[in-house]
């Protein structure tokens, strides 16, 4: 079996497709999520293979799915985070030989394929369709969504994982040579780090309505204490710190105006749900939360940085996808769960999506009133990125579990959990999904 | 600031020929009419491919936006950290960008709108690599 890439088709990029053709007919079940960890230790058993099958085991679990009744698996091929193995590394042969192996032997060390997962999860006896959700797990969630929708697959895993090495973020590999070949040099010769777009549109976003990096501090603040109430979390198992305005603000700039707690630190971790047909998950352990759409954006900024207006115009856009395919208005969610790392675009995916009715400027004035999970405008209750972790899984994971109503200490209690939205990552080119406690 | 050398591939050697020669030139689609940048194999509008050339611009643009580099990834520029990073809108068409280290302007003190045009300053190879210096307030 060689695992195909999700083809164009499956995605809904346009504009007018009107209500999505599985509304209500596809849902999330099973949550399952490994322990995270800053760095890998080099031992077998917390290699981002290892961590990734002990998530699907959990999310199989969760469901109360037995494993031969799973048939799709829908996988997230790239797991760094910025960190890869260097060339003429020696390989850790204790840990290649402790797992079935394809022939890429950094396969489950380095990067993650079908193939690896099936022939370490030999429980796994039925699957006939697997995929591969480039990017992020917010892309494998439309996916998984439209494959079980199409009847592709009936019951079906989807996993994102990350690997984090020794060594600093991105420093590396071409960017500790002397030269770089012309392509690559056209747009990293000058050195910016991976959050600096987003601190420009920040900074752009700033000078046109008249706002300050400081309104960005009780986002902050909100954002890790939902996380330290997200027992999944890195910070929470971790490092349980609340980051207080004074924190957050005499913290070190990367790319100023974007500072260090406004790049999400990375982390091993592994996150899976289980998905099925609506008529399938009555029968499962947990609760079913109902898809009622996916939507996707591909555009592409004109030239090296997005602007400002290339930034609003694709978020509206993406807000009026999102609502069309789902059949909803901003009125009808309880709450948003939109991505968040780095945390100076969250503000961009509020204000597309017009929640609350905010309007473009909005959002940072949106930031000083209550905007907690024990309000009536819950903003990122799952703590996103900022409050656990890079892994652009927890707002999925929330989304869910908020809807099941078993979201622990970050449950909502100033709304009625009924509709969320989550997804990401970029206000330019992201991938989105509707959930709902009803099919209808 | 000493930037990394640049060892010129198929696709963009005539941008750092140019470069040499001290002339800044964007690749152009002649069927669309539309300049791009970062260059590519194809137009990114033309549904065919276009018809890519290089056409020489003028050299002239504004300060579009910046932020200030405190944690740079590339090992060569960090011993100049913080340092501003700027983007400049070409005159010839604002909707092309290019970086710029905005040699001589204060860090963080950019003036963000002011005109500016290119120059070009030597990368640790020897390439010739385009910057951009204010030339009014």
């Amino acid at each position: 079996m060689t695992t195909p890439t999700a083809p164009d088709a499956m995605y809904r990029n346009d504009e007018g497709l009107g209500i999505w053709e599985h509304r209500g007919k596809v849902a999330a079940v099973g949550v399952g999520h490994a322990p995270t960890a800053r760095r890998w230790d080099g031992r077998p058993e917390t290699c981002v293979g290892a961590i990734t099958i002990d998530a699907l085991r959990k999310a199989i679990a969760d469901a109360g799915v037995a494993p031969d009744q799973i048939d799709g698996l829908v996988v997230v091929p790239v797991t760094t985070t910025g960190a890869f193995w260097e060339a003429g590394k020696s390989l850790p042969m204790d840990v290649i030989q402790s797992f079935n192996q394809t022939d890429d032997p950094l396969d489950g060390i380095a990067k993650l394929s079908a193939e690896w997962l099936l022939a370490n999860m030999p429980e796994l006896t039925n699957v006939q369709f697997t995929m591969y959700g480039p990017g992020c797990m917010s892309n494998a969630l439309n996916v998984t969504a439209q494959a079980v929708g199409d009847g592709l697959t009936h019951t079906c895993l989807v996993v994102k994982s990350w690997h984090n090495f020794e060594g600093r973020y991105y420093q590396g590999g071409a960017n500790a040579g002397n030269a770089l070949p012309g392509t690559p040099a056209i747009t990293q010769l000058w050195g910016g780090p991976a959050s600096y777009s987003t601190a420009l549109q920040f900074a752009e976003y700033c000078r046109k309505y008249g706002k300050h990096h400081d309104m960005m501090a009780p986002f902050m603040e909100n954002s890790r204490r939902n996380g330290l109430r997200f027992p999944e979390g890195y910070w929470a198992q971790h490092r349980p710190e609340e980051l207080g305005p004074e924190d957050y603000l005499a913290s070190r700039w990367i790319a100023k105006p974007a500072n260090l707690f406004d790049n999400d630190i990375p982390i091993m971790m592994s996150g899976a749900y289980l998905f099925s047909t609506a008529e399938r998950a009555q029968d499962m352990q947990q609760k079913p939360v109902y898809i009622l759409n996916h939507a996707s954006s591909n555009t592409r900024p004109r030239s090296l940085v997005p602007t400002l207006d290339e930034v609003e115009a694709d978020t509206a856009r993406t807000g009026r996808k999102i609502y069309e395919g789902a059949g909803i208005t901003a009125e009808d969610l309880s709450f948003e769960n939109m991505y968040d790392g780095f945390s100076l675009f969250h503000q961009f995916h509020l204000e597309g999506l017009g929640y609350r009715g905010i309007k473009f400027g909005e959002a940072l004035d949106f930031y000083q009133t209550d905007i907690s999970i024990d309000g009536p405008n819950p903003v990122s209750p799952s703590g996103g990125n900022v409050g656990s972790g890079r892994s652009r899984v927890w707002m999925h994971t929330d989304c869910i579990q908020q809807l099941q109503g078993r979201a622990g200490a970050r449950q909502v209690t100033g709304v009625k959990p009924e509709v969320g939205v989550s997804g990401g990552p970029m206000p330019l080119g992201g991938n989105y999904t509707v959930w709902s406690a009803s099919p209808d | 600031m000493a930037k990394q050398g640049v060892e010129p591939d198929e696709l963009t050697q005539p941008f750092w020929d140019a470069a040499n020669e001290q002339r800044l030139v964007i690749q152009n689609c002649v069927d669309c009419d539309r300049l791009q940048h970062p260059p590519s194999a194809t137009c990114r509008d033309c549904d065919d491919g276009g018809n890519l050339e290089w056409k020489q611009v003028s050299g002239r643009g504004r300060i579009y936006n910046y932020g200030v580099v405190h944690d740079c990834p590339v090992r060569l520029l960090q011993e100049d950290q913080p340092f501003n990073l700027a983007v400049i809108m070409l005159d010839d068409d604002p909707g092309v960008q290019m970086y710029s280290h905005l040699p001589g302007v204060p860090v963080d003190d950019v003036p963000v709108g002011a005109a500016v045009e290119v120059m070009f300053e030597p990368s640790a190879n020897g390439q010739l690599v385009p910057e951009w210096r204010v030339i009014d307030g």
